[in-house]
Formats: structure tokens, sequence, C-alpha cells
């Protein structure tokens, strides 16, 4: 907290400066710093902190269309959500999409960003290519997927290329078995996801020091793969262990593209869309809120157990 | 470095100036709104400055039609009593609406539909000293769906129906009569499948999942063998086995690979029919003039069938919208006495908003008998079909009865689920909201 004020403090005049040290510290520090911070604190406050308290004090209420906290039932929104049911099964659902998507976008990125460490030419523009989806919105992406690239008609990208070799149309976001919605969900996410963590991945790749691979090379490692895996995995721990860990947050928290390309189909529902439709849909705010603090508490528990497991934060 | 930490009380003192310089709380309220112009007048409803009149706010979801908009705005700008604000929304107007309501910086007066859990949570307040002169004009489904406890929360604005559109040239080509049974219509589907072009289109979701406008079939599937969600005692009127029977016709239809799904628009457009993606189409009577324009006479109109000849009869929806006044409203009589004036008084513009944009039925009986635009063709034999078999919603049906009972549809339906299995799972679902709601 101490950090914002030196550098506030520096330009003041040393003799006013001088007289102004007290025992509290410098006078003159703290409205600039407030000045700063302040706003940015308060918001803090009003926007995320108090929700989150009003959530959790709401949680153990009926709260049915209403926000105000009252009906107390105790831990009853609880029991109910952790039953076998919708919740549980959008838990499921939740699973499977991180199964496909974390090792996925982790390997696509790593390989990306391996690649571009070798290209010499147009390296900016390479990774600018590839990072820029990243700007897309996941409500924008959702859009061009459906009704252009996966709608289900003679005339959506994907059937018209699949039209030459003679493939019938394909309801992607309807048909269930196979179920080729996930193709959708899984592409648009990639197409986002994968720069931004191909860039984490850069990032790491140009901190290794080439003496390294100098001293591999000298002590006889054949080849890329041997290179690759004693030298580059180990080096990138500290990047690939944030990249997972990233990851694995933002698949609990999917929800444009599966509320964007399919709505509120009971098959393919995460916990949030669930919550969502809870909360938003049925008005029962205290089953809602309960269930967001569940999810809270699973992301907490998974992140400090992931960080325990592979040393996130620790030095390399 | 000790001289520059900052110690607990700076940090409060902090929090007090942070909360002051963002100005608490009438500028955070100011956020949500969207409506700029109320924001810098705090002084309430008007009495301050001379003259001012009171503001009234007014919630609408987007037509489609072209004009719509206008003309909301256009009875809003007549109003002599009131400063009107219209808020139109496009997209997940429900969603909006609800947040709103929870807020004092919600709507005055709004369109929905009325559900008992608004009612109970005293969201919005009675309106039958509105409407008692002209009562007995509407409907009496109208008068009921929109009643709870014997109070009238929702005075309606527009009548919808949905109808089963289909293109005469296509089913005379292929030989197909309008269908009249379940079965009729899965071998129209079928026969009227060819590479191009689908037998039917009942929305991508094959008409049984609720979000943004889906879930088209979902009281039609019991419609159709003569039940309900709820039966007039208040119990589940899903399980039974006639029920579970039209569920499986529907998912017959669904695996058939007939119907078409993923089309760009939904069943509450009628571009797939027009553009000839697709034979026949489930889609509301709002469409029609659009149609008309674009095939001509080339189309008829059938209710949904019902399942078979000797079991339930044919079906369509009531819906539509009502104007409503929520109980935080700033100034409640005010936005009853707009409500009034716009939707009671004024039969014209209730004419006007009805006919004169889409085609919806004019909920004032006597306005929809004078409607010379739904005395011919299709819309005449649409009017039939609404007079006939149209079935009201019932507001004890909550939006959490509708969900469980959307999940076991779309587990049925679409995901092959084993039907007694899902229906047993909604049943308890729905059960468990009648206890709440009725002890």
């Amino acid at each position: 907290m101490s950090v914002g004020a030196p550098a506030a403090a520096t330009p003041a005049a040393p003799p006013r400066a001088a007289r102004a040290r007290g025992r509290g510290g410098v006078r003159g520090v703290a409205p600039a710093f407030w000045f700063f911070v302040g706003p940015f604190l308060a918001g803090l406050l009003v926007f995320v902190y108090v929700p989150i308290v009003w959530s959790v004090v709401l949680s153990f209420s009926r709260a049915q269309n209403t926000v105000t906290p009252g009906d107390w039932v105790g831990l009853q929104n609880y029991v109910d959500l952790l039953q076998p049911g919708p919740f549980l099964s959008s838990l499921v659902t939740f699973t499977v999409f991180a199964a496909f998507i974390v090792p996925l976008t982790f390997v696509l990125s790593l390989g990306l960003a391996l690649l571009l460490n070798q290209v010499t030419v147009l390296r900016t523009f390479f990774r600018s290519v590839f990072f820029l989806p990243t700007a897309c919105s996941y409500v924008v992406a959702s859009l061009v997927w459906k009704l252009s690239i996966f709608n289900g008609v003679r005339f959506g990208l994907a059937n018209t290329v699949l039209g030459w070799f003679g493939v019938e149309n394909i309801a992607w976001l309807a048909t269930t078995s196979p179920p080729w919605y996930w193709v959708v969900i899984v592409s648009a996410r990639m197409w986002l996801q994968v720069g931004f963590y191909m860039i984490l991945f850069l990032a790491g790749l140009q901190r290794i020091s080439p003496e390294l691979y100098e001293a591999a090379a000298v002590d006889g490692a054949r080849n890329a793969w041997q290179t690759f895996r004693f030298i580059t995995l180990p080096q990138l721990r500290a990047t690939s262990v944030a990249v997972l860990l990233l990851l694995l947050i933002n698949a609990y928290q999917a929800f444009d593209e599966f509320f964007n390309l399919l709505g509120n189909s009971s098959f393919a529902r995460p916990p949030l869309v669930y919550l969502y439709y809870t909360a938003q849909g049925n008005q029962d705010f205290g089953h809602g809120t309960a269930g967001a603090v569940i999810l809270a508490l699973l992301i907490m528990i998974v992140t400090l157990a992931q960080g325990k497991i592979f040393g996130f934060g620790k030095a390399d | 470095m000790s001289g520059y930490e900052m110690n607990r009380r700076r940090f409060l003192t902090g929090l007090g100036l942070g909360a002051a310089a963002v100005g608490g709380a009438p500028l955070l309220a100011a956020c949500g709104g969207g409506s700029s112009g109320l924001s810098g007048d705090q002084a309430g409803s008007g009495e301050g400055a001379s003259g001012a009149k009171p503001q009234i706010s007014v919630w609408y979801h987007q037509y489609g039609e072209a004009g719509t908009q206008q003309a909301v705005q256009k009875y809003a700008k007549a109003y002599p009593d009131a400063d009107v604000k219209v808020q139109w929304t496009p997209g997940d107007y429900t969603s909006k609406l609800n947040s709103g309501l929870l807020s004092s910086s919600g709507p005055d007066t709004f369109e929905s539909g009325v559900n008992i859990d608004q009612v109970r949570s005293e969201q919005v307040v009675p309106l039958d000293d509105l409407i008692a002169e002209v009562k007995d004009d509407y409907t009496a489904v109208d008068i009921t769906s929109n009643t709870v406890d014997e109070q009238i929360y929702g005075i309606k604005i527009v009548d919808d129906m949905g109808v089963l559109y289909y293109r005469k040239s296509l089913l005379e080509k292929a030989g197909v009569q309008p269908p009249t049974t379940w079965d009729e219509l899965i071998a129209a589907s079928k026969e009227l499948t060819t590479k191009d072009v689908k037998g039917l289109f009942i929305g991508n979701d094959a008409g049984v999942t609720p979000s943004f406008g889906g879930g088209a079939l979902l009281g039609q599937i019991l419609w159709a063998v003569g039940s309900d969600f709820l039966t007039p005692d208040n119990e589940p009127g899903f399980t039974g086995s006639e029920a579970k029977q039209s569920f499986l016709k529907l998912r017959e239809l669904f695996d058939s690979g007939s119907i078409l799904l993923g089309a760009p628009t939904d069943w509450w457009d009628p571009s797939s029919f027009t553009q000839g993606l697709a034979a026949m189409q489930w889609c509301g009577l709002w469409a029609l003039p659009g149609i008309q324009k674009a095939v001509g006479d080339d189309f008829g109109v059938v209710p949904w069938p019902a399942y078979s000849s000797t079991v339930g009869k044919p079906s369509t929806f009531l819906g539509g919208w009502a104007a409503m006044v929520s109980a935080k409203a700033k100034d409640v009589e005010a936005a009853k006495a707009y409500v009034k004036w716009l939707w009671v008084d004024h039969a014209e513009f209730q004419e006007d908003f009805n006919l004169n944009y889409g085609f919806h039925i004019p909920p004032r009986k006597s306005l929809a008998a004078r409607a010379s635009k739904l005395q011919s063709g299709p819309a005449a034999d649409a009017l039939k079909i609404f007079n006939e078999y149209a079935v009201a919603p019932n507001p004890a049906w909550t939006p959490k009865m509708s969900a469980a009972y959307a999940d076991a549809a779309t587990a049925i339906v679409r995901k092959g689920g084993d039907v007694d299995a899902n229906l047993a799972t909604a049943e308890k679902a729905v059960r468990a909201e009648l206890d709440r709601l009725f002890g």
C-alpha cells in the first residue's frame, strides 16, 4: 500500500516536506494518494465487495422476486442445490468442457508460441495476427459462429465447404447425437483464447537464457524433442502453471458462448448459465446466490490445491 | 519508509473520501437506468418547479414490426398529463425487466405477462378500477389470465396467437393435405422434405428450449392431448400417459430429420418460411402481413394439430402483452392514469397498435369485431382458430415450474432422454413450487 506514496511525495519542496513529516507519515501525501486510489477503492467496495457480502447473506434466505434478505431458511438453498439435479449436472457439463478445452488450449497456444519463437521474418505480424481475436468480444464471436460459420442451412460456411464433398447439411448447434455443438463451442473459444495464452508462453520462452540451449548442445542433446523436454518445458514451469490456472478458472466461468449459442439447453449448460437463469429468469435469488457462493468456493479450493501441487508463485 | 506507511485511520478516512468522490447513491442509481433525462431531476414527482409535469417511464420489449416503436412514442408524446419516457428494449427484455422491478430505477409502467410471484412479492399493483367500466369488452380468458387472487394486474395491449403456415403450392406438389393430427404432421413433414427444403420449421430448439423466445411448442405438446401445464385445481398436468405419447411424437418428428434446425432466424420470424427453407412453419399471427407480402396467396394457416382424430384437439397459444404498473413507481397513481388513458380510454390507440404494423388481435371484443383486416383470407381463418382453440396462460405456472418442465422436454425430445424419469423430475420441482405458493 505504501508504493504510491513516495512517487507523490517527491515533487514536494524539501523544506515543506520536512516540516510536514510527523509521526504518522508525510501529510501532503494522503490527499494525492486518496485522490488517485480513492475512486478505485470506492468502486471496488461498492461494486465488488458489497455485492459479494450481500450475495452470501442472501444465500441463506428465501428470496423469490426480491433481493432483500429476510425470510431465513438456513442452509436449505445449499442443500437443494447439492442434491442430484440441474446444478450438479451443470457442474458435470463444466467438467466435460474443461477436460476438452484446458489441455487443447494449452497445447495449441504452446505450439503456436514455439513456432513463433522460431520465426525470424514478420514475427510481429504473426504475433499480432494470432493475438487479435483476443480483442473480439465473446458475444460477437458467438454470433458470427452461430449465424455465419456454423448455421445449419446450406449457405452456412461450414456446410458450404462440406457440401463440396457431398456431405449433407449439418445442424451444428441443434444436433445432440453426435454432439456437434461442442465443435462450435470449443472452436469459438479456441479462436478467442489461444492468442492470449500464446503471448504468455512467448514471454516465457524469451526469458529462457540461450546459454542453456548451448550447454545442452555441448552436453549432447540429440534432437529438438530432447531440448524441448529437458530445457524448454522445465524452464516454462511458472508460465505453464499460471496458464493452467487461468484456463481452469476461465472454464469454470464459461458463460457467454454457451448463453449465446445454446441458450438454456439442459444438455449443455455450465454452472453460470444455470445460475443466470435461476436468478434472472426464475427470480429465485436465494438459490442463485447460493450457487454462486458454491462456485466461488470451488474455484478457490481448486486454485489453492493447484497452487499447492504445482507451486504457483514460487521462485523457479 | 515507515513514515509513508498508512495506518488504519487514514485508510478509513480515505474510504470516506472515496465514497464522496463517487458521489454516493444518486449517481449510482443513475448508472442503471440509461435514461439520462431523468437523473438530473431528483426533486421527484415534479411539484418543485412550477408547471413541471410528473415523469413516467414506460418499458416495452422490441416488437419486430416496423413502425411499432414510433407508434408507442407517438402515443407517449400525445399524453397531456405527464412527461412519458419510452424505453424500447431489444434482446433479453425479461431479464432487464426483472432486475428493473427489483430497484427503484425500474419502470413505472411496463408490458409483461401477469405472474403470481410478482403479485405475492408486491412488485405490481392491481388495476381493477382502471377497466371496471369496460371489463365486459375483454374476452374472459384475457381477464382470467391476468387475474391473481381475484384482482386484475394486467390490461391486455395485444393478443397474439400462433398458426401453422403452409405453402399451398409445395403441399399440392407433394400431394399432401394440411395436417390435422400428429401422425399426419410427421408424415407431411417427411413428404415435403427435399434436398434444399425441409418439411417443417418449429424453431431451432425443436420448440422445447425456452431461451431467446424459444420453446414454442411446450404448450402444444400438452394441449394436443387436451391437457395443460397445470390442471384447473393447480396440480401438474403433464404426467398423464397421453401427454407422454405426445412427447414421443415430437421426438419422432425431431428424429425424422425433416425439420429445419440451425436456421439464421427463429420460429417467431417468418424469414425461413418466406425464403423457402421450410414448407411449413409454426409462427405467430404477427408475421402474416410479411408473409402475404413475400409469397402472395400461396399460403394457408391451420392450428397446431390434435394428437389424433379421437384424442385431444387442435390448439394455439393465447399470447401477447399486458400493461402493468410497478409498485415501486415514482407515482403509482400517475402511472395508472397513463395506462388508463392509453389502453382503456383511447380505443383508437389499441386499434392502431394491433392492426397497422404487424397483425395482432385487439383484446377489446368490439375492436376485434370491426377489424376489417381480420375478416378475410388466412387472417380470418386465424381469428377463427383463435376464438375456438386458444389456450390462455395460467399465472400460477411460474417461471421456475416452466424451467423445470422445459428441461425435461429438452432432454426428452432433443437428447432422447427417458420420458418417465425426466417428467418425474419436473413434476417434483413443480410440486415443490405449488407447495410454496398454495401450501
